[in-house]
């Protein structure tokens, strides 16, 4: 099973996800993501699926889980770099990812998770 | 194989009285064109056609029956852009028929050969006939293709800012090459903001609504916003009837709101120089 490292940069977590996602390693990416959360007090949680060509609903329902816990430890999830195939994807699953922020890219992420601050 | 030998006999035939057949062929096929034709352009055509039958009848070799064939369907391709009706283009072969009867007529022994030649012909005239439609089944899918391309632009209003100007009717087929050009183009030119302009969408029912929510969820999961402009008041009053429901996206009546709200949105302001 992969692990996805979780980078703490600042006040806010950076995770890119750098393979395709598997549901165990995203059942853990959350767990580690919840300990590391309470852990570091971050404000934020920047996921970067830039790499991602291949999700399923699963993987969209986890993804508005993440954005769930994080808000418990009041930081907000930005999602950045998703590629238009896979968005598409969602938008046909009907999964609309509420409660995530979404942005193009890292840079963008940052601006909201700063702007928010 | 007595067929052979009347086949090759009409052959023989055909190949004798060459220049009288071809001459009448011509004319017959000239007066039915109505002009749209030239002559020498008629005479080219049915001069090649007629000794490739030749060659088919007298079974000289192998290669003929293919290129008779190819020949064919060159003509009916290009009788097809030409805008003939296929009767007209499968009748320019009957004619032949017409050309050669007027010669064999008077001559009752050769109604065996004439009639395989009849035959012969039949099947080359069906045969223009399936190569016309195939013609045309090409041009109509060429046309939608290129409708295709040309109904689909992405055009920048401003750093960050992109407009899709939508035009005709909206279909499953036509939003999934918009939403695909919409998200690459956002991604390539990383705009956070795009317009939507539905001016040119005649008519905006459930199914066009459903397919433009699609559209806008799928930028939003980008991390780009969607204005939808240029709703006309007849077709605000059908969406308002027909109950849709277009939740939290912004609509604007013209193109011109929907920049001014996106500019807004990125912080920036039209002043007067």
């Amino acid at each position: 099973m992969e692990q996805v490292p979780i980078v703490k940069i600042g006040q806010t977590l950076f995770v890119s996800i750098q393979v395709d996602l598997q549901d165990e390693s995203v059942l853990r990416l959350q767990e580690d993501l919840a300990d590391e959360l309470a852990a570091t007090g971050a404000r934020g949680v920047i996921i970067d699926i830039t790499a991602v060509e291949i999700v399923d609903s699963f993987i969209g329902r986890m993804l508005t889980m993440i954005g769930s816990i994080s808000r418990l430890f009041d930081a907000e999830t930005v999602i950045v770099g998703m590629r238009p195939a896979v968005a598409i994807t969602l938008t046909e699953l009907g999964l609309s990812l509420s409660g995530v922020r979404t942005a193009l890219n890292a840079e963008k992420g940052l601006e909201i998770l700063n702007g928010r601050s | 194989m007595e067929a052979d030998g009347s086949q090759a006999r009409m052959a023989d035939f055909l190949r004798d009285h060459q220049d009288k057949v071809v001459g009448r062929w011509i004319e017959l096929v000239v007066a039915a064109s109505r002009g749209r034709t030239s002559v020498e352009e008629v005479r080219r055509e049915l001069a090649d056609l007629y000794s490739l039958i030749v060659r088919v009848m007298s079974e000289a070799d192998d290669h003929a029956a293919g290129e008779l064939r190819a020949a064919l369907d060159e003509l009916s391709r290009g009788r097809a852009r030409g805008g003939f009706t296929p009767r007209e283009t499968a009748l320019s072969v009957f004619s032949l028929k017409e050309a050669v009867y007027e010669l064999v007529a008077d001559a009752a022994e050769m109604v065996p050969e004439f009639l395989r030649f009849s035959r012969l012909l039949d099947d080359l005239g069906l045969r223009t006939f399936e190569a016309y439609s195939a013609a045309r089944e090409q041009i109509i899918a060429d046309q939608t293709t290129a409708m295709m391309e040309l109904s689909t632009p992405v055009v920048r209003l401003w750093d960050g800012i992109i407009a899709v100007p939508l035009v005709g009717t909206l279909d499953s087929a036509r939003t999934q090459l918009v939403m695909e050009k919409l998200l690459e183009t956002l991604v390539a030119t990383g705009a956070d903001h795009a317009v939507i302009d539905i001016t040119g969408v005649p008519t905006v029912d459930t199914e066009v609504a459903q397919h433009l929510l699609k559209t806008v969820s799928a930028a939003r999961l980008l991390g780009a916003e969607c204005t939808i402009s240029g709703i006309r008041p007849q077709v605000a009053q059908t969406i308002v009837s027909l109950g849709i429901e277009f939740g939290d996206v912004a609509t604007k009546a013209t193109l011109a709101d929907a920049l001014g709200a996106a500019l807004r949105h990125a912080g920036l302001k039209v002043v007067t120089a």
